[in-house]
């Protein structure tokens, strides 16, 4: 590791953040670019499945991509940890900088930007082992063996993805015995337990039931200040609830090829986008008269 | 046979129905022909036990338990079928130690490191490595191999001679034709099924999985132990033990390369002697108790190994079963 | 991580020490173990081809009596030999392919989940796992014992193997071929056996051809079946398949294979060639079979 490593204290309330920007709704001062992409695209072979997408994620606020299926938010969610590096005709042109360091230069480790960069998935996908065993899945990879500390870690987690109360007694059952809700919450456990700086998250509830939306939702707010994250919904009323910053992607159609290329249509503060859409098609989309 | 008009029921493939009245005699007649062919495998295995029994009670009767002692000695007449048994162990254990871990790492090697365009051809040679004949291994084993190395086994064995554990195992008698020789041509027989079935296995592991461990920042191999590994142990102890089942019956390589020594010692440079080898290579000039002693040296096989792949092939369905549920 | 106005860039490479070398050791492990698999494959194949090529010819595989096995290679050959390996397993190929192919159409169309059906596919399962040689002392004590040894005995030896294989690769064929075709034949008024016939194993007749040429591919190469019952001493061909002992390669190879005269093992080589090469030829030609035939895989 290199960051020396943070303090980790179970606490049951999160320190208040020093200095950075509370969630305000008027005033706009955006924080550090975390992440800055600029003519974003992303080919599968030779399809280009999106195009030209520039944006600027700031820190410590939740940024919503929207918009309909097939418009790549996905795609360019996983561009920003190197997970399409897992597809192998997957191909990034155009410039993606994490912090001011290029995430596609030759040297850099995808690696090395997972560590930094986490990512929730649509589907809980809990390891088979136990639950305090998929939360102490990554601390140890990166090298921790004590027992205390892991034990430290392992609590601090849970007690931030608000899942402790519920499992702190059978911390040696399997991780594939939880209910939907309780599983997504411990997939995000685990993505805390490497202390990330970012996180993203790619529909994290879509696959849940209502109460455990509100949770994952909550939850969100209330580690909004100590990380940066960046979500795709296809839930607009979700966005809306949970995100200062929104973008909105939609789907250019090439009618000679019959060709389906995602781009970014529309960026800015969340209250801009859905009450004062620059775009057509983003109004369109947000007044629901298309899906 | 007209086709009828008031037709079959609508009904997914494969529900069982009962036969019904209104079914015409030549499609009841078809439904009862198939029966009869699926039925053949349970008749033909019934019938192999018994059969196979039969023709070596004889043996059973006169030696009683006697068939489990070190005891064998045509000529005078005494049966004792230990180095046998103790052989066809051996042989299959020292092919599991090196067929094991080399088929794990190509079924690794296939499903998570080489990009798709690559796996065509290892598998290929995978394939290729499965349909060289039995008897053209040993062929090749006893004219080529054995004399080959030989020499290996009479350095090392000098080598290791008096050292306390190592000389026992590796020391002299060292020959071509011996257990370890055996073991390693099994290896070589053994590992396609045990990496297909492997693969098999590993390819279940849902992507999602896997994707979750690359996002922690896991290496390839952090990955495996931590995501691929939980989800397929249960299956990868099937497909072992049917590689098992398979060096346990492997016949002609063996019988022409293990030495034809019916010994039991621990050193494994000797030349032995197991279960299958010794009925091909004695089969013909018996008569009498010791073709009844062979045969029932072929209904332990046989036992074994259906014993061996019931086991296998429960644990296999059960992992399988699991991940459908899960 | 309390990040406070970082002005550098984050450290993006790849992370030194254990971890890159532990997955580096790994990886290499793996590319070891296929090359360990390479090495006695081409050194078989490579032997094979050398020693065997020299004695391979037409007159080799078509002539006949087969030499004592003292003389040297040049004088007959193994034509009885190639003679019975043919006739042997085709025999075995024509008993055990039609009813594997019925028995995994019980399995699939009419057996279904139920308990006998899963009973008939577990047991299948296993018997594809019981050691050629029982096969082979199967046939002795129930066939041979009443009616002497033949290629006949033979042949049901070899198609005891391969009937459980082609049980199983057929039941995966049918098993991909979509329902709806089936649900559409029965819409026209068809009975189950003429949606079977006449639909689902046209639409499958690809894998299943193919899964039955690598039975045979593995049946022809069979050695300890036919030890039990074709006797194997021959020295003529025997072109009544029913009746009187037989030879075929796999046991000339096998009783060549321990002689210490060069002409014996050179034949032995020979008959190594020509055995390999017919179950090459009877691999690619499943394989051929897959890619142009086949329209449901996997």
């Amino acid at each position: 590791m290199e960051q020396p490593e943070q303090n980790p204290v179970a606490t049951t309330s999160l320190p208040k953040p020093a200095a950075l920007q509370e969630s305000k709704p008027v005033s706009d001062t955006p924080g550090v670019a975390v992440f800055d992409t600029k003519n974003l695209s992303i080919y599968y072979g030779a399809f280009r499945a999106v195009t030209d997408v520039s944006l600027t994620v700031h820190e410590n606020e939740i940024t919503a991509f929207i918009g309909p299926s097939g418009c790549g938010k996905t795609t360019v969610l996983r561009t920003l940890n190197r997970m399409n590096d897992l597809i192998p005709t997957a191909r990034v042109d155009g410039d993606v900088h994490y912090r001011g360091a290029s995430l596609y230069a030759k040297d850099v480790s995808p690696i090395a930007v997972r560590r930094r960069i986490g990512m929730v998935f649509q589907k809980p996908n809990p390891f088979p082992k136990s639950i305090y065993d998929n939360v102490a899945y990554g601390p140890r990879i990166n090298g921790e063996r004590n027992k205390g500390r892991l034990n430290e870690i392992v609590e601090r987690s849970l007690r931030q993805a608000a899942l402790w109360d519920e499992v702190k007694d059978r911390l040696k059952h399997s991780g594939l015995g939880l209910s939907g809700g309780q599983a997504q919450r411990l997939c995000i456990a685990r993505t805390l337990a490497v202390e990330p700086d970012v996180v993203l998250m790619d529909e994290p509830a879509s696959a849940l039931d209502p109460i455990a939306t509100g949770r994952i939702e909550d939850l969100m707010h209330e580690i909004k200040s100590r990380y940066t994250i960046v979500i795709v919904t296809h839930n607009m009323q979700q966005a809306t609830r949970v995100s200062d910053r929104t973008a909105f992607f939609s789907v250019l159609v090439d009618s000679k090829s019959d060709t389906r290329t995602g781009t970014l249509v529309e960026y800015g503060r969340t209250e801009q986008i859905f009450q004062d859409p620059h775009d057509s098609r983003t109004q369109a989309y947000v007044t629901g008269r298309v899906g | 046979m007209s086709t009828v008009v008031k037709a079959d029921p609508v009904g997914p493939a494969g529900s069982a129905r009962p036969l019904s009245e209104r079914r015409p005699l030549g499609d009841r007649g078809f439904q009862v022909l198939t029966l009869a062919c699926g039925l053949l495998v349970l008749v033909i295995l019934v019938l192999i036990a018994v059969s196979t029994t039969q023709q070596s009670t004889s043996w059973f009767s006169a030696e009683g338990l006697k068939i489990f002692t070190n005891n064998w000695n045509p000529a005078a007449n005494q049966f004792g079928a230990l180095a046998f048994i103790y052989g066809t162990i051996i042989t299959a254990i020292i092919a599991l130690v090196i067929a094991v871990p080399v088929s794990l790492g190509v079924a690794l090697l296939l499903t998570e490191v080489v990009p798709y365009r690559w796996a065509r051809p290892i598998v290929t040679v995978i394939d290729l490595l499965a349909v060289v004949p039995s008897v053209v291994w040993g062929l090749w084993g006893i004219l080529v191999f054995a004399p080959w190395i030989q020499h290996i086994y009479a350095s090392i064995g000098s080598g290791v001679n008096g050292i306390p554990v190592l000389g026992s195992l590796f020391g002299p008698p060292t020959s071509g034709a011996s257990f370890f020789t055996a073991g390693i041509i099994l290896a070589f027989m053994i590992t396609p099924i045990v990496t297909s079935l492997s693969r098999e296995v590993i390819a279940t592991v849902p992507a999602i999985d896997k994707e979750g461990a690359y996002a922690l920042g896991a290496t390839r191999l952090e990955m495996i132990r931590g995501a691929v590994w939980p989800h397929s142990q249960g299956g990868v102890v099937g497909a072992v033990l049917l590689g098992l089942g398979r060096a346990m019956g492997e016949t002609i390589a063996v019988a022409l390369v293990i030495g034809s020594s019916p010994v039991i010692t621990s050193h494994l440079f000797a030349p032995g002697y197991n279960m299958p080898a010794v009925i091909a290579n004695q089969f013909g000039e018996a008569s009498g108790e010791f073709r009844a002693a062979l045969m029932g040296i072929g209904v332990l096989l046989f036992v074994f190994t259906i014993i061996i792949n019931v086991i296998a092939r429960w644990i296999v369905e059960r992992s399988a079963r699991r991940k459908r549920g899960a | 991580m309390a990040i406070v106005a970082e002005p550098q860039q984050p450290d993006l490479r790849e992370p030194a020490g254990w971890r890159r070398t532990s997955n580096r050791i790994a990886t290499w492990l793996m590319v070891l173990a296929f090359v360990l698999v390479i090495i006695p494959l081409g050194f078989v194949l490579f032997t094979v081809i050398a020693k065997g090529v020299s004695i391979i010819s037409w007159s080799f595989l078509t002539s006949g009596p087969i030499p004592p096995i003292v003389l040297p290679a040049s004088v007959g050959g193994l034509g009885p030999a190639v003679l019975g390996t043919i006739e042997i397993t085709a025999l075995a190929t024509v008993l055990a392919v039609p009813l594997g192919i019925l028995g995994a159409v019980y399995l699939n169309e009419y057996g279904g989940k139920g308990p006998l059906a899963r009973l008939i596919g577990f047991m299948a399962d296993v018997m594809t796992g019981v050691p050629s040689i029982i096969m082979g002392l199967f046939i002795f004590a129930i066939w041979v014992l009443h009616f002497g040894y033949s290629g006949l005995a033979g042949a049901l030896a070899l198609g005891c193997l391969m009937l459980p294989v082609v049980i199983r690769s057929t039941d995966e064929m049918l098993k991909l071929v979509p329902d709806p075709l089936r649900e559409a034949s029965y819409a026209l008024g068809a009975t189950k056996a003429r949606v079977t016939v006449t639909v689902v194993l046209p639409a499958a007749i690809g894998g299943i051809v193919s899964g039955a040429l690598l039975a045979v591919a593995r049946a022809a190469g069979e050695t300890a079946p036919l030890i039990f019952t074709i006797l194997g001493g021959t020295s003529v061909a025997n072109t009544n398949v029913f009746k009187g002992a037989n030879t075929a390669l796999p046991l000339q190879i096998f009783s060549n294979a321990t002689q210490p005269y060069t002409g014996a093992q050179a034949r032995a080589w020979g008959a190594a060639l020509a055995l390999i090469a017919i179950a090459f030829i009877l691999m690619i030609a499943a394989r051929l079979v897959t890619a142009r035939f086949t329209r449901y895989s996997r």
